[in-house]
């Protein structure tokens, strides 16, 4: 941490943090890579308190594996081809199923440290699971893609492993019956890991997967109990494009409409109202987001495009300039060109 | 935030901690805040101002030059916008319940008071969503989206509390170890700046494009601007919930339960832990048949699905028995439940039947690390000859120690600050924070340095800064000393790399 500082203090060049490099598609610009490899330690992991401390650049799947070995979990599941880093998870906000019942990669980090461009390294938060001393700057950096600094380190809330999950498959055809079982499902008191809906091909599939000392009871109570591969589901958030949309759960038949006429997937957390559509090319990208619109439609993979101000846009822009200011955390890149 | 502190601290008034405005004549401010909201909404007379001198922490008290009571959001960003004009520093209130002083008026400034904007615009429980004023109370929310739908951050002051309250504060509750905080549920807001900008972030949808400005917001105690409507996030209500209330011989024994429950999987609703004193005088107050005596009352939650909260209840109890307990009784229906939580949630009023004052504190620690603590919390009790009754969060180890004083002793509340003040320092030197859910304001400033380096208060200034560079929103609070923004490092310049501009790409 006190390398990067030393490293980061005068640095004139834009810089861009990098963890696995598992997320190929962000653009790289003339940036000097800043590895995060050498922050590979897990500094704490506090089996009772179900917390831990880990450096940024510790891959995201030792840091389970060494969770697991205690029957905890840190409960993300992004996507990971291999090699993702806590840092890179954080800074991306990358989720994926798990979020239905733990929330997103902010929800679980409750302390932040952080090298700015002028060689500050400050912290915020602690290490237990509830405080409310000082600003919440681990949410601010999360999702800041690294364009306010460097994530040096985090803790995390951990959660149980469970004993047992079990997943319900319900299958439609519709898109318009689909959302009404949904809805239906989201209704009752139903406390599900994950809610999602797939959509491939005129072909949809509610997935729900329970846990706990019950989750075959409790699966058993909502539909058929399947056997599901995740890494499947949650691998439809990748793609040659993708778009991310903003929207409500009752949007669903509208994102599947749109998706089914630029032949794209979607894959859905039902009860939260953000899909993602993976596309062949970029082609139907205009027609996908005048489709859906207002709701945001973000693209995370491989067109370019011109950059839209967002709600907030001038304090976003002040926020970089006092967290940034050398302007060299990939400068330019963020929503409206900060 | 927890309950009101109902015995009235007479000690020393510390008002020269309460920031105040130069005073200065701003007659033609109030004229103007007259216009904005009406003769009769805009108070200055001193009898009227004595109400608003407070907030649920007493001994800090200062009188601002008006209040002003907006009735909708358009007038809220006119009083902030002429306040700008005039650098009139203002504090935005809503009921007044906080315990670290946040909603303290400014000596000499303006004090917003949010408590006639409590219309609740929205609800749609399709999308799990209501849309509701600043002034809404937290059980309002609950009941109107209820039987089927609640909104699970109960602080204890919920029925008075208001929700733009709890977004200022980040408030918690007994069942935030399971369901979490305010800023979980936090989806949107509309905010006004303190120049008078007026912005909305978020709103029914999730991950708005850009910094998570909402995450920022929640619990920055009011000094980044004032919120005019909120988006929550409300869930279907549990299918039944289960409770029971255990009886040990020491706390020791109850902490080693909760350790066991924690770590056998169970993540409880909520799981709440009373001493001796406690139970003394919430039993005097609730008259739950409690044990008067024992050492240790540990309330244990479960809810969710009935298999689940079925296969782990017993398992609950099995564990109490385990470590001691030799009465451990279940609620038998909603009646007896209500009573066992009427009992905890007595534990604050309570305490003034058992002490004329008290000083509430709000520490946390790493939960495994709750008996050292409360070891080391006796002895300073010793130390300090005054009683120390605690309450907690048992779950997510965020501590409520009452320190008992009477002030009508000279010096026994300066002892008594002073004792609090080393409690905090135990939390610390466990690991823990200074503050779990009341907040910083202008309480717990002073122990800001402890937890953060000069670096990380520089951090924090930034932030402040971003959202307020004129200073004018709460000044005086959270940060330990008064600090100025500057100027931004350079202007904001378009970077030669921009051109291409490939924004909204993530």
């Amino acid at each position: 941490m006190q390398e990067a500082a030393r490293l980061l203090k005068g640095f004139e060049k834009p810089v861009r943090p990098v963890g696995g490099a598992t997320k190929p598609w962000l653009p790289a610009r003339e940036e000097e890579p800043l590895e995060t490899g050498g922050l590979d330690r897990v500094l704490e992991h506090n089996v009772g308190d179900f917390t831990a401390v880990l450096e940024a650049g510790v891959p995201f799947a030792d840091a389970q594996k060494a969770f697991a070995e205690h029957g905890q979990r840190l409960a993300w599941d992004p996507p990971d081809p291999g090699g993702a880093t806590i840092g890179g998870i954080v800074a991306s906000a990358d989720s994926g199923p798990l979020r239905h019942r733990y929330g997103g990669v902010r929800d679980l980090v409750v302390g932040i440290n952080v090298v700015l461009s002028d060689g500050t390294i400050a912290k915020a938060g602690g290490k237990v699971i509830k405080n409310v001393a000082g600003y919440d700057l681990a949410k601010l950096f999360a999702g800041s893609m690294g364009t306010l600094g460097l994530i040096a380190a985090v803790s995390v809330r951990l959660h149980p492993l469970p004993d047992q999950t079990a997943t319900v498959v319900i299958e439609h055809t519709n898109p318009d019956h689909l959302l009404e079982e949904v809805l239906k499902l989201a209704r009752r008191p139903l406390e599900a890991d994950k809610f999602d809906v797939v959509w491939t091909g005129g072909h949809g599939r509610i997935l729900m997967e329970f846990s706990g000392a019950s989750a075959l009871d409790q699966a058993g109570q909502v539909g058929n109990v399947r056997d599901v591969d995740w890494d499947d589901v949650r691998g439809m958030q990748r793609g040659e494009v993708v778009i991310k949309v903003s929207g409500r759960p009752t949007d669903l038949p509208k994102v599947i409409r749109a998706a089914d006429d630029h032949g794209g997937t979607v894959v859905s957390r039902a009860a939260l109202g953000l899909s993602w559509i993976a596309l062949q090319n970029a082609e139907g990208v205009a027609g996908i987001r005048a489709a859906l619109g207002p709701r945001n439609c973000v693209v995370l993979d491989g067109v370019s495009e011109a950059a839209e101000p967002a709600p907030g846009q001038e304090v976003m822009e002040r926020l970089k300039a006092r967290f940034d200011p050398a302007r060299i955390f990939r400068p330019g890149v963020y929503v409206g060109g900060i | 935030m927890d309950g009101r502190v109902e015995a009235s601290p007479v000690g020393p008034a510390r008002v020269e901690d309460a920031p105040s405005e130069a005073p200065r004549d701003i007659s033609g401010l109030v004229r103007e805040l007259r216009g904005v909201v009406g003769d009769e909404w805009v108070y200055t007379a001193e009898h009227q101002l004595r109400t608003y001198e407070s907030d649920g922490l007493l001994q800090y008290h200062a009188t601002p030059a008006c209040a002003v009571l907006p009735g909708t959001a358009e007038e809220v960003q006119a009083i902030v916008r002429s306040c700008a004009r005039e650098q009139v520093a203002w504090v935005a209130r809503g009921a007044g319940s906080g315990l670290s002083g946040g909603a303290l008026p400014i000596e000499n400034g303006v004090l917003i008071v949010l408590t006639r904007m409590k219309r609740i615009l929205e609800i749609d429980l399709d999308n799990g969503r209501v849309c509701v004023e600043p002034g809404v109370t937290n059980a309002n929310v609950s009941a109107a989206v209820g039987p089927g739908f609640f909104y699970p951050p109960d602080p204890s002051s919920q029925i008075v509390c208001s929700i733009g309250g709890n977004v200022a504060e980040n408030s918690g509750g007994a069942h935030c170890f399971k369901y979490g905080f305010t800023t979980n549920y936090v989806t949107g807001l509309e905010l006004v700046l303190a120049d008078g900008t007026m912005m909305v972030i978020g709103g029914y949808e999730l991950d708005p494009p850009g910094y998570d400005l909402l995450g920022a917001f929640v619990g920055s105690e009011g000094t980044l601007g004032v919120a005019t409507k909120i988006w929550l996030r409300v869930v279907p209500s549990p299918e039944t919930v289960k409770t029971l209330v255990a009886f040990f011989d020491s706390t020791h024994a109850a902490g080693e339960a909760v350790s066991r429950i924690v770590q056998g999987g169970v993540v409880p609703g909520a799981i709440e832990m009373m001493d001796a004193r406690t139970i003394e005088a919430s039993e005097q107050m609730a008259h739950a048949g409690y044990p008067v005596g024992r050492a240790a009352a540990l309330l244990v939650e479960l809810d969710g699905s009935v298999q689940e909260c079925e296969a782990r209840f017993d398992e609950v109890v099995g564990i109490c028995e385990q470590c001691g307990s030799d009465d451990v009784r279940v609620a038998r229906d909603e009646a007896e439940r209500a009573l066992f939580w009427k009992t905890r949630k007595a534990a604050f009023p309570a305490m003034g039947r058992i002490s004329p004052n008290y000083f509430v504190q709000d520490g946390v620690i790493p939960r495994t690390k709750l008996p050292e603590v409360l070891e080391r919390i006796e002895q300073l009790g010793e130390e300090y000859g005054l009683i120390v009754a605690n309450v907690f969060h048992a779950g997510d180890g965020n501590l409520h120690p009452l320190v008992c004083y009477d002030g009508r002793v000279e010096g026994e509340a300066q002892k008594a600050e002073e004792l609090s003040g080393l409690i905090l320092d135990a939390c610390l030197d466990a690991g823990g924070s200074i503050t779990g859910e009341h907040g910083v304001g202008v309480d717990k400033k002073k122990h800001m340095p402890k937890m953060f380096a000069e670096e990380d208060l520089d951090a924090f200034q930034r932030l402040r800064c971003a959202f307020d560079p004129a200073g004018l929103a709460n000044p005086g609070k959270v940060m330990p000393t008064p600090r100025l923004c500057g100027e931004v490092p350079g202007p904001y310049r378009v970077h030669p790399l921009e051109a291409a501009g490939l924004a909204e790409r993530f």
